[in-house]
């Protein structure tokens, strides 16, 4: 069993260690997920995204700070509200845009859509759909990494793995067999809940209990955790880099709540019954793209005009982006066959899949 | 008489209902204050109270857990899922305990709930929320599933299931939610669950479906310029096995038409009753028009996966012609 550890609230500020480049490159990321959303919320009124889309807006210190805090090659994973982590993560905007529009070069080959953001070689391992159930896989990333490191391959990656949800699925039994399972074999994972105050239309004190004291989920189950300000890039890594750090160095889960909001509606669809414009308002004048920018400007010798050239560099690349996936061809019908099975068509060659295509022979 | 929508004509009876009968309790996530995602329970919060329309937090296993024990107690409710892909974490309740609790008490306590489920693709979205899970848990004895294609039969067949004194998965296809309007008396009327519908008359070719396929069917037919046949199952478990028999008896050549994989779907059950009751009368193999067995894909290739009307006439070109 893990030792219980409550994060101390005064931490170093570790960021300010870091080169100045890391630190304009947060900025950066940031503004790529948030010039990325807004792009994808206007492709989605143009009908070029099909389904359901959840936009990240206000939540990019979230990814951007924890996944600056783990080593590039530490697996990652998270539920549906996926586009910041994929981007956080280092996926090319190109590939994100393209799975949206159901296009063959999008990372999943337009099969998956918005939220089956994938990226192997980035060590992201999914967008998933259903509120919870990414918790149990997490373990397994996190359980390979050690079984890699201790039995097949006898040296040290210590990989450590983090697992995003939301607030919403803290109700899911999914997330509670995950984590005493976590605790139970000792593995390196960070269940990271961003906590957005809602789940789809349900506020959080309304649908979990303890939601003022949310680590209080992890006292449960004997393992460490800490409460952390998600509207703030550099907070976000201080506090959970030596958490990170803890985690690696005695392959240990932890279970951390990072407090953000998400600007926009749960999906496209959202008539934001449940909440009020002016509580909409107050977050977003914490905005934590104006904080970072400010920090930078008054600490860190960062000029407007870096500040204006970034922002149009990135426009330049999400535009870019959206044209080339505009660009990329619908998959082909012979591709849907593809990938369901090892072998192409599976064990059931002759059922289906030839009138699929037409074979007049069925 | 009023011209409505199916998510209206389910928004009726469940209005109805309960003001009927105040065992009826309705719960899921978002149901109340906000309507629900496809906003079939608009304004039953408002009119009936937070105690009656209940939202609850994100948890599937828990909903049908509580509705399963709220039935055993004596009172009637009826839980939503909010997508047929999310029946999978409920999957071990519905199917371990709301199906087998009248055997496994020999009738001392039973399950009498109605799962409001929407099912089916056509709408633009990804796998989980496009999926037609229909035969697995007609798969399962003990529950009844249901899946109304128009707004008249909507309404009264949740009436029918909401009354019955067995669980009943009650499957509501989005595709048709807003698709169209048609004539529902205001008055209650109930359908009784496993009769078929014939909704066209024919003696070349019998078609048979369900859900939003049978809107194709019907475009298909009419374009087919033949004397065809179709029935609406309704209900899809206890299945209306006269009623196609007695019609292929007449046709000597079926169609069967689903969403659903093609693979261990409800056709080849349909197809097997056929043979098992019509063998001598059969001028032609049965087909089947189906998805396919993969994984649902998203929007762009969704209709290629549909058994679209198309696809549907070429079918019927071929039985008719064999
Ligand atoms: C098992 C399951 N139930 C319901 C849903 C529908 N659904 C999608 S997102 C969501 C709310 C989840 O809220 P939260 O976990 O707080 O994440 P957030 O949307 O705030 O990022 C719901 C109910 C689903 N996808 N999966």
């Amino acid at each position: 069993m893990t030792t219980m550890t409550t994060r101390p609230a005064a931490l170093e500020n570790l960021a300010t260690k870091l080169p100045d480049e890391t630190l304009r490159k947060w900025l950066r990321d940031m503004l790529l997920i948030r010039e990325l959303e807004v792009r994808t919320m206007q492709a989605y009124q143009n009908k070029l995204i099909g389904g359901f889309c959840h936009i990240y807006i206000g939540q990019e210190a979230v990814a951007v700070g924890t996944i600056a805090a783990v080593k590039p090659t530490d697996p990652i994973i998270t539920a549906y509200r996926d586009h910041g982590h994929a981007l956080a993560r280092g996926m090319d905007p190109k590939h994100c845009m393209a799975e949206m529009f159901g296009r063959i070069d999008g990372c999943a080959k337009g099969k998956g859509g918005s939220m089956h953001m994938f990226d192997k070689a980035h060590h992201m391992y999914g967008g998933h759909g259903i509120v919870g159930a990414q918790c149990p896989i997490a373990l397994g990333l996190a359980f390979s990494v050690k079984y890699h490191d201790e039995v097949i391959e006898e040296k040290t990656s210590n990989g450590v793995t983090l697992c995003y949800l939301g607030d919403g699925a803290l109700n899911q039994g999914s997330f509670h067999e995950a984590m005493n399972l976590a605790g139970v074999f000792n593995l390196p994972v960070i269940y990271i809940c961003e906590n957005n105050g809602y789940a789809m239309g349900t506020s959080i004190a309304r649908g979990t209990t303890m939601a003022h004291q949310l680590t209080a989920k992890a006292d449960a189950y004997g393992m460490a955790s800490a409460s952390i300000d998600g509207m703030d890039v550099v907070n976000v890594y201080n506090q959970m880099k030596p958490i990170v750090d803890d985690c690696r160095k005695n392959s240990c889960p932890a279970f951390v709540e990072i407090r953000t909001y998400r600007y926009k509606g749960h999906s496209m669809s959202d008539p934001r019954k449940y909440r009020t414009k002016e509580e909409e308002q107050q977050y977003e004048e914490q905005d934590p793209i104006e904080k970072h920018a400010a920090f930078l400007i008054k600490e860190k010798g960062f000029s407007e005009a870096d500040h204006d050239a970034m922002v149009k560099d990135v426009r330049k690349q999400v535009r870019a982006a959206i044209k080339w996936a505009e660009a990329s061809p619908i998959p082909d019908i012979s591709e849907l066959y593809t990938d369901v099975y090892a072998d192409k068509w599976g064990p059931y060659t002759g059922t289906s899949e030839s009138s699929m295509l037409g074979d007049p022979e069925k | 008489m009023a011209n409505l929508t199916l998510v209206q004509a389910i928004n009726l009876a469940l209005i109805q209902e309960m003001e009927r009968d105040d065992r009826i309790i309705i719960l899921g996530e978002d149901i109340g204050v906000n309507g629900g995602v496809f906003r079939v329970t608009e304004g039953l919060h408002k009119r009936f109270g937070e105690k009656r329309v209940v939202d609850t937090p994100l948890a599937e296993s828990g909903i049908l857990g509580t509705a399963i024990g709220l039935a055993m107690a004596g009172l009637r409710p009826i839980p939503e899922i909010q997508f047929e892909g999310f029946l999978a974490p409920a999957y071990d309740q519905i199917c371990t305990h709301a199906a087998r609790m009248r055997s496994r008490t020999r009738g001392a306590l039973t399950v009498p709930l109605t799962v409001r489920v929407p099912i089916g693709g056509g709408i633009h979205a990804p796998e989980l929320h496009s999926d037609s899970p229909e035969a697995v848990y007609a798969h399962q004895p003990g529950i009844k599933v249901v899946m109304p294609s128009s707004p008249y039969d909507a309404k009264g067949l949740l009436i029918s299931a909401i009354r019955d004194p067995d669980p009943v998965i009650f499957f509501e296809p989005k595709r048709l939610y807003r698709a169209f309007r048609e004539e529902v008396p205001e008055d209650e009327y109930t359908i009784p669950l496993g009769k078929a519908r014939v909704v066209a008359e024919g003696d070349e070719v019998t078609v048979i479906s369900w859900g939003a396929p049978v809107v194709q069917c019907m475009t298909a037919i009419e374009a087919s310029g033949k004397s065809i046949e179709l029935i609406d199952l309704r209900t899809i478990y206890p299945i209306d096995t006269q009623t196609i028999v007695q019609s292929v008896r007449k046709t000597g050549r079926a169609v069967i038409v689903h969403e659903a994989p093609k693979n261990c779907g409800l056709g080849a059950e349909i197809a097997s009753r056929i043979m098992e009751h019509c063998f001598l009368y059969l001028e032609a193999p049965i087909q089947r028009v189906t998805g396919f067995d993969m994984t649902m894909p998203y929007y762009k290739k969704e209709l290629e996966y549909l058994p679209e009307a198309e696809r549907i006439g070429k079918a019927l070109a071929e039985v008719a012609a064999y």
